[in-house]
């Protein structure tokens, strides 16, 4: 039977002592997708991301990942997993630690040589191969760990905030190669709190608030949700005005600006006719697109959900 | 038992990488060096002096081999101590100090068990501390060996006690490596250690007054931590049948352990790891 999931949460909870970190954490995954994991601080993400890597033992409920049990060995072997704040045994070299990664993950010796060389290529470490990671900046270290999670070639990637401490040509590095394992069928839950690099990688996005899923969303449908509308007009009139209200919501008039929120941009052409036929003089139509740090405050609060 | 030995290489050589061992070796050679100094100055005193004004040859063997036998055990029982504090030293930060600073986080989510992570590490301490006390304990047998000629009787289930000794407080501190933190750890340790050193004292001192309750706290304790009176077994083992009757001293045994105590610290040190085992497993990461 093969998983229809990547990953597949049912009412994941973690207490600490008396605190609830995660209350209920329900979520699904798709095989190919990469997922995002937004909330603010203290949402619960990092102990949600830890229950579902078997790091940390769920107080109650269950959670599978590509159809196995979260915490059972075999599917580990499936899994690659960039941790946070990335420490590493910094006294090995960045060969000897990819060496030893995959001897963790019981790869054939000629396939973990040939994957290591890909990998540091890839990340731009190969002529930093012999170099302790102590000697490594938090760029590099980052590169690396990145090369880590990618050993194995896993069906099911974590990545806890790639991109932190990285330059804009790592975190563009960072991209790349998640567009790239995406295309060859990887799924990827991605971490992180920079709204704009989850807006340009992920398929879909949920939102974190009080260690619960509090919404989830598709990003393609993203530039054509719910927009701000403003219109530019003189020789308008109040009555023409409510007519509006057929296509959106919020409408009101401040000076020479119509402001309004409509659906979709599919009703633009109506509006426009319509304000053509109310013998309105136009100057613009502007639609802004709710950015997601739009959605995000708006879903979680502007008290970021403390 | 691919993960395990992949995990013991690599506990061996971080120690070896990070100067841990390096430290322990210059600092055991160290000692190595001043011992057997030592040791040739006293030993002519002893043949020049003391054997001279004996009655006899047969006294003045009596003399001659009680001697070296003292100082060979004053020379293990330092080596026993030093390989105390390595195996304390070095287990302490290990467990504690990867969860801390997350770098336990990639190695146990790869498809390994987390036993795997407790038995390497305890593999890879065992190999250390074998070659450290095989270099130190086997230095001060072959340096009195070479410089008076004399090696003690059962030097090897001496020498493997000595180890025993080290494995058990390394178990120990492991153990308390997986629950608390390396300075927490370091502290108990070396409490348990004190306690159980006292309570070897109190037994001894004890056996040569006769006075049964002193012995008794002294088994107790050896109960609740046996890694003294496994010193005292491998002190037993190697000395001369004179010593036990000149009664207590630091490097030798009055009130022997018998082998069923032994027998104890070895379950106890099975018991130990596999609770280690088990703290580890049960802990969020």
């Amino acid at each position: 039977m093969s998983a229809v999931h990547a990953i597949e949460t049912n009412q994941l909870r973690k207490v600490f002592g008396d605190y609830a970190a995660v209350k209920g954490l329900t979520l699904q995954v798709m095989q190919g997708e990469v997922f995002g994991f937004l909330g603010p601080n203290g949402a619960g993400k990092t102990t949600s991301m830890k229950m579902l890597l078997g790091l940390v033992a769920p107080t109650s409920g269950s959670g599978s990942l590509l159809g196995k049990t979260v915490g059972t060995r075999d599917v580990m072997s499936r899994v690659g997993f960039l941790p946070e704040h990335f420490r590493f045994q910094e006294w090995l070299t960045a060969g000897e630690f990819l060496l030893l990664n995959g001897q963790l993950l019981n790869m054939k010796k000629d396939d973990l040589k040939q994957r290591m060389d890909e990998l540091l290529e890839r990340v731009g470490l190969s002529d930093f191969r012999h170099k302790q990671l102590k000697t490594f900046s938090k760029g590099m270290l980052q590169r690396i760990g990145l090369a880590q999670a990618l050993l194995n070639r896993p069906a099911l990637v974590f990545l806890d905030e790639p991109t932190s401490g990285l330059d804009p040509v790592g975190r563009r590095l960072v991209r790349d190669v998640i567009h790239e394992i995406r295309k060859q069928g990887t799924s990827v839950f991605l971490n992180s709190h920079l709204l704009s690099e989850i807006e340009v990688t992920c398929d879909r996005v949920a939102f974190i608030r009080h260690g619960e899923v509090a919404r989830v969303l598709d990003l393609s449908s993203l530039s054509t949700e719910q927009t701000d509308l403003t219109i530019r007009v003189h020789n308008f009139s109040a009555e023409s005005l409510q007519g509006l209200s057929q296509w959106g919501r919020d409408v009101h008039m401040d000076g020479e600006f119509i402001h309004m929120v409509i659906p979709s941009d599919s009703v633009l052409p109506e509006i426009t006719r319509y304000l053509v036929a109310q013998q309105a003089e136009v100057y613009s139509i502007t639609p802004n697109r709710m950015s997601l740090e739009d959605i995000f405050i708006e879903t979680v609060g502007k008290d970021g959900g403390l | 038992m691919n993960a395990i030995w992949t995990l013991a290489r690599l506990t061996f050589r971080e120690a070896m990488r990070r100067r841990i061992m390096l430290a322990g070796l210059l600092l055991g050679i160290a000692f190595l060096v001043i011992y057997s100094i030592g040791l040739h100055f006293i030993i002519t005193q002893i043949r020049s002096v003391a054997v001279e004004n004996m009655p006899s040859r047969s006294a003045a063997n009596i003399v001659d081999v009680e001697g070296m036998n003292a100082l060979l055990m004053a020379g293990l029982y330092a080596v026993t101590f030093l390989s105390i504090a390595m195996a304390a030293l070095l287990g302490a930060d290990t467990l504690a100090g990867e969860i801390n600073s997350g770098t336990v986080q990639t190695i146990v989510t790869k498809p390994i068990r987390r036993a795997d992570v407790v038995l390497g590490k305890w593999l890879g301490f065992a190999g250390l501390l074998g070659l450290y006390i095989l270099l130190l304990a086997g230095g001060v047998v072959v340096s009195m060996f070479i410089q008076a000629g004399y090696t003690p009787d059962n030097v090897l289930s001496g020498l493997g006690l000595i180890y025993m000794e080290s494995l058990l407080i390394m178990t120990i501190t492991l153990m308390y490596s997986a629950a608390f933190s390396a300075l927490a750890t370091g502290g108990i340790v070396f409490g348990l250690y004190g306690l159980s050193f006292i309570g070897g004292w109190i037994e001894q001192i004890g056996a040569v007054l006769n006075n049964d309750t002193a012995v008794k706290i002294g088994i107790f304790t050896s109960l609740i931590i046996p890694s003294e009176s496994l010193w005292r077994r491998a002190a037993f083992e190697m000395q001369t049948p004179l010593a036990g009757v000149f009664g207590a001293s630091p490097f030798g045994a009055a009130s022997v352990p018998s082998i069923l105590m032994v027998v104890y610290a070895g379950l106890y040190l099975v018991v130990t790891l596999i609770l280690a085992i088990r703290i580890f497993q049960k802990r969020d990461l």
